[in-house]
């Protein structure tokens, strides 16, 4: 049973968008990604100040059976990448909603952010798979 | 005979399982126009005994010349194990035995190659060979443009001391990927990159600088300016070595303030005979946060289910089985059989086997020069530093010389004037430590006779 926090936004391609006061998102890979994925031994975010195209592919998660592209949900600007996982991978697998963030970026276009998923609605992506 | 298993009953069950009415029809959605109908200009096969007798007497005719040619490729003495091992069927005809499960001979032997490899360049980590030298370059700078993260123009500083083959392959591989080189000038007396001719480069923020070590010419560089000039530039130093200098010169980890980035070269001198051209094979290291960005295979040490050491490829995710048009190259393969020879000769030479080689080829290199410079004529063009190649000047141009050497079994070096017009009738000698004094004697002597005709 995967968790999916009924507070964050999430796209098909399995990353979550977490809005903050400031207006920028924070960015990761959800429950059911890391646990697809395996023990992650590698993690390559985006360059700080890309700008990003909604469904770009900007990141790469490599686990010991596969490397996957990871797409930004809606398009902006990299504001803050999370260096701990370049030493550590490993806290994707474990805290994928908090500690295992990847990035942060700028919201271009407001409207890409009402298109994203609910908590509800990812549920049955999976679901579905 | 050919070599095809099925019988005739065979092929037409077959093609009677698939429908099919003839093994031409198969091959029905080709255009007519385009299909071969039959080799004509081929002539009758001969039987074994006279191929063998054709060869045999072609092979006679190599008249086995005293070769002075250097130029990237360089006679060394094999010892006689190299081979005996190296052609062993386990190593000889096996087919990519990378597979952890069944090949952790090879993986071993390739471990230790790459050990040695990062022993020789002081760089961190490396691969297990790519096809050669030129291509390795190539990879090199791929890799730079990917890694370095401030200065992303691909713009390419490359002297105009490097092999001219380096740079017309690294150009045939790189320049669709939005790679451009530019040339630095050398200095006409010394032979090497000259540290003005880069002033006019400065503010260009340069992707990567190319250093030859020693470089075309044979002349040793200003390894440590050069390489600090770059890395102020923001470029990454991508060095190209003779590896059987390495045994002498210290290793480009110690370019400069902050060493080279990574180190590629051509492991020929290293227990690969000439062979007319190859295989030999390309070595490309580099220091580890670079790593992920180097194409090629990588052997790592690990350990199995049960705790037990073993060996197995490991970084695959930058290969393109994994990542396809993302991997770091579209290279699948190494030279294993010549990184095999090149492991067995280090390890029987060692260290100081390695540098008793690299000392008697400048000292014959030395005592060559010397001799040929005895004949009214001859000069030598740069009176720099040099490991085992020198440019000397001849009287006459040089192509007819050559000619005339090697009609009397001396193959005199490597004619300049092609690439390097700009050096007049210049030639480039080497004598590596498989040359006597008696056969120095003869090269003197023979060009003496051939120059007073």
């Amino acid at each position: 049973m995967s968790n999916i926090p009924a507070a964050l936004k999430y796209a098909k391609s399995h990353e979550w968008v977490k809005l903050q006061a400031d207006g920028t998102v924070i960015v990761g890979i959800t429950d059911h990604a890391q646990h697809a994925l395996g023990d992650l031994v590698f993690v390559e975010t985006p360059k700080l100040g890309r700008k990003l195209a909604a469904g770009e592919s900007c990141a790469v998660v490599e686990s010991v059976k596969a490397a996957s592209d990871v797409y930004a949900p809606i398009a902006g600007e990299v504001t803050e990448t999370n260096v701990t996982l370049a030493n550590s991978p490993e806290i994707l697998n474990s805290d994928p909603y908090d500690a295992g963030w990847m990035w942060k970026q700028t919201v271009t276009n407001a409207g890409e952010l009402e298109v994203l998923l609910d908590a509800a609605g990812y549920e049955k992506v999976i679901a579905a798979l | 005979m050919p070599f095809i298993p099925h019988t005739d009953t065979d092929v037409k069950e077959m093609l009677a399982a698939i429908g099919a009415p003839s093994i031409d029809a198969l091959f029905g959605e080709i255009p007519p126009e385009l299909q071969c109908k039959g080799l004509t200009q081929v002539p009758e096969g001969l039987s074994e005994m006279a191929v063998s007798q054709l060869l045999r007497g072609r092979a006679a005719e190599d008249r086995m010349a005293l070769n002075f040619i250097g130029a990237g490729a360089y006679e060394h003495h094999i010892p006689a194990a190299v081979w005996e091992l190296t052609t062993r069927g386990e190593f000889y005809s096996a087919y990519t035995p990378y597979q952890a499960e069944a090949s952790q001979g090879t993986l071993t032997v390739l471990y230790e190659y790459q050990t040695m490899m990062t022993e020789l360049t002081g760089m961190e980590v490396s691969n297990a060979s790519l096809y050669d030298g030129a291509s390795a370059l190539a990879e090199a700078l791929l890799m730079a443009v990917r890694a370095n993260p401030t200065n992303q123009s691909g713009k390419v500083l490359v002297p105009k001391t490097l092999h001219p083959f380096y740079g017309e392959v690294v150009n045939s591989i790189t320049h669709a990927q939005g790679i451009r080189q530019a040339a630095i000038d050398y200095d006409a007396k010394t032979g090497k990159t000259s540290l003005e001719s880069l002033k006019a480069y400065e503010g260009v923020k340069p992707t990567a600088v190319v250093i030859a070590q020693p470089n075309f010419f044979g002349v040793l560089e200003d390894v440590d300016a050069l390489t600090d000039w770059a890395h102020a530039q923001g470029a990454l130093v991508v060095a190209v070595v003779n590896p059987t200098s390495l045994a002498l010169l210290k290793p480009p980890s110690e370019w400069g303030a902050k060493g080279a980035d990574i180190v590629c070269g051509d492991g020929q001198p290293l227990g690969a005979p000439l062979a007319s051209g190859g295989p030999y094979y390309g070595f490309l290291t580099c220091k580890m946060p670079y790593v992920r960005q180097m194409p090629g295979r990588i052997i790592g040490r690990t350990v199995d289910l049960d705790g037990n050491p073993g060996f197995t490829l490991t970084l695959q995710a930058r290969e393109q089985h994994i990542r396809r048009s993302k991997a770091t190259s579209n290279i699948c393969t190494n030279q294993g059989l010549l990184v095999t020879a090149s492991t067995i000769y280090m390890s029987l030479l060692g260290p100081d086997g390695l540098a008793k080689v690299a000392t008697a080829s400048m000292a014959n290199t030395a005592a060559l020069v010397a001799k040929l410079t005895q004949i009214p004529g001859v000069s030598v063009v740069f009176d720099t530093p040099r490991f085992h190649e020198a440019v000397i000047r001849l009287p006459k141009p040089v192509a007819p010389v050559l000619e005339a050497l090697a009609n009397e079994g001396v193959l005199g070096g490597f004619d300049l004037s092609r690439h390097n017009p700009e050096l007049g009738q210049a030639l480039l000698v080497c004598a590596t430590e498989t040359k006597s004094e008696a056969q120095l004697d003869r090269y003197a002597d023979t060009l003496r006779r051939v120059l007073a005709a």
